[in-house]
């Protein structure tokens, strides 16, 4: 083949690569990288779901490695979810924390009361200014917190059952043993 | 009779996907109103500037999305607060990351995005001029030197008209 056709024809393959991948990689691109890694929870004091008579408080999140796990019950994903969160609670001995976002009281008490309550507690965010703070975008999304209390790891989405096993509580699991820590995106 | 009940039944099925479209309930919420033009003016200029999360191509102000809303609600606090349009950039950004703005910073995680083009214009710049010069020098070498081989044949060709 003639040299001068070579150029353009590389350029091109070169191009369709760049694409291909791109396009593999699209379903990542809603990913945002949370500026909070690293950082402290927002703080913050609300009531539960269970009972608005009691607050938790941000407080409560130091000292243990813990799941924040942002839910409503408006949000169809969470219907996928839950039940992941409901063995990782019961059969893997995880510590759920929930933040209700923009929620009616009534149906988050129904979506507990029928579907099986995983969280030790669930903040109560009616008006969602909660979730502003956590960065959240996308309903439901997961943090993970270590003992001092900084955010190590954020999913974004439903957790399935399989990254509950390749991603959180490996995580997890590396932050209790506070050796090398293991929370990477995958 | 049983038919009927089995398309509507179907009937039902069908829409499912439309009822399962759910968001967070609630009033309609009052709209934001300034008293301040000036306050109004940077919640404007601020609006367009800040990316709605769910909806990655559209800004604030655009968007419908139900988060939008929440954050515009938020930027318009915040300024009748009197913050100024940095603070509020910086909530955003602390929260969201840069992602949230439409204009970024240039930092090493940006230069990319910043110096791309400009490289790409000047890669483009310079394959062009290679181009020309090469192409001068062909057109000034043209028909001047034939081999002895081919003038004797240009010769034959002329003479056999």
């Amino acid at each position: 083949m003639k040299k001068q056709f070579m150029t353009p024809l590389i350029v091109f393959g070169l191009l369709v690569v760049l694409l291909v991948v791109g396009l593999i990689k699209a379903k990542y691109v809603r990913d945002v990288p949370s500026p909070l890694i690293g950082k402290p929870t927002p703080v913050f004091n609300l009531p539960i779901v269970e009972d608005l008579q009691k607050n938790f408080n941000s407080e409560e999140l130091k000292g243990q490695v813990s799941l924040v796990n942002i839910w409503a019950s408006w949000c169809v994903s969470c219907r996928a979810e839950h039940q992941v969160l409901n063995y990782a609670a019961q059969k893997k001995g995880l510590k759920i924390y929930g933040i209700n976002y923009k929620d009616d009281l009534v149906d988050a008490r129904q979506w507990l009361a029928s579907r099986g309550n995983p969280y030790v507690k669930s903040a109560f965010d009616k008006e969602g200014l909660l979730g502003i703070d956590w960065g959240v975008y996308g309903v439901p999304e997961t943090f993970i917190i270590d003992q001092q209390g900084h955010i190590r790891y954020k999913h974004t989405g439903p957790v399935s059952a399989g990254d509950l096993e390749n991603i959180i509580i490996p995580c997890v699991e590396s932050l209790k043993s506070g050796k090398e820590v293991h929370c990477e995106k995958p | 009779m049983k038919n009927h009940k089995h398309f509507l039944l179907l009937l039902l099925f069908c829409l499912l996907p439309v009822l399962a479209i759910a968001g967070p309930k609630g009033a309609p919420k009052p709209p934001i109103v300034f008293d301040d033009p000036q306050v109004e003016q940077d919640y404007q200029e601020l609006a367009e500037e800040l990316r709605c999360l769910v909806c990655q191509n559209q800004n604030l102000i655009d968007s419908n999305a139900d988060l939008a809303d929440d954050l515009r609600r938020e930027v318009a606090k915040m300024l009748k607060q009197g913050k100024n349009k940095e603070q509020v950039t910086e909530f955003m950004v602390n929260r969201y990351g840069d992602f949230v703005l439409y204009n970024p910073p240039v930092k090493s995680t940006t230069w990319l995005l910043w110096g791309g083009p400009f490289v790409l214009m000047f890669v483009g710049v310079f394959v062009l001029l290679k181009k020309i010069r090469a192409n001068k020098r062909e057109s000034q070498t043209d028909s001047a030197d034939l081999s002895d081989k081919e003038k004797q044949k240009l010769q034959d060709i002329l003479k056999n008209q």
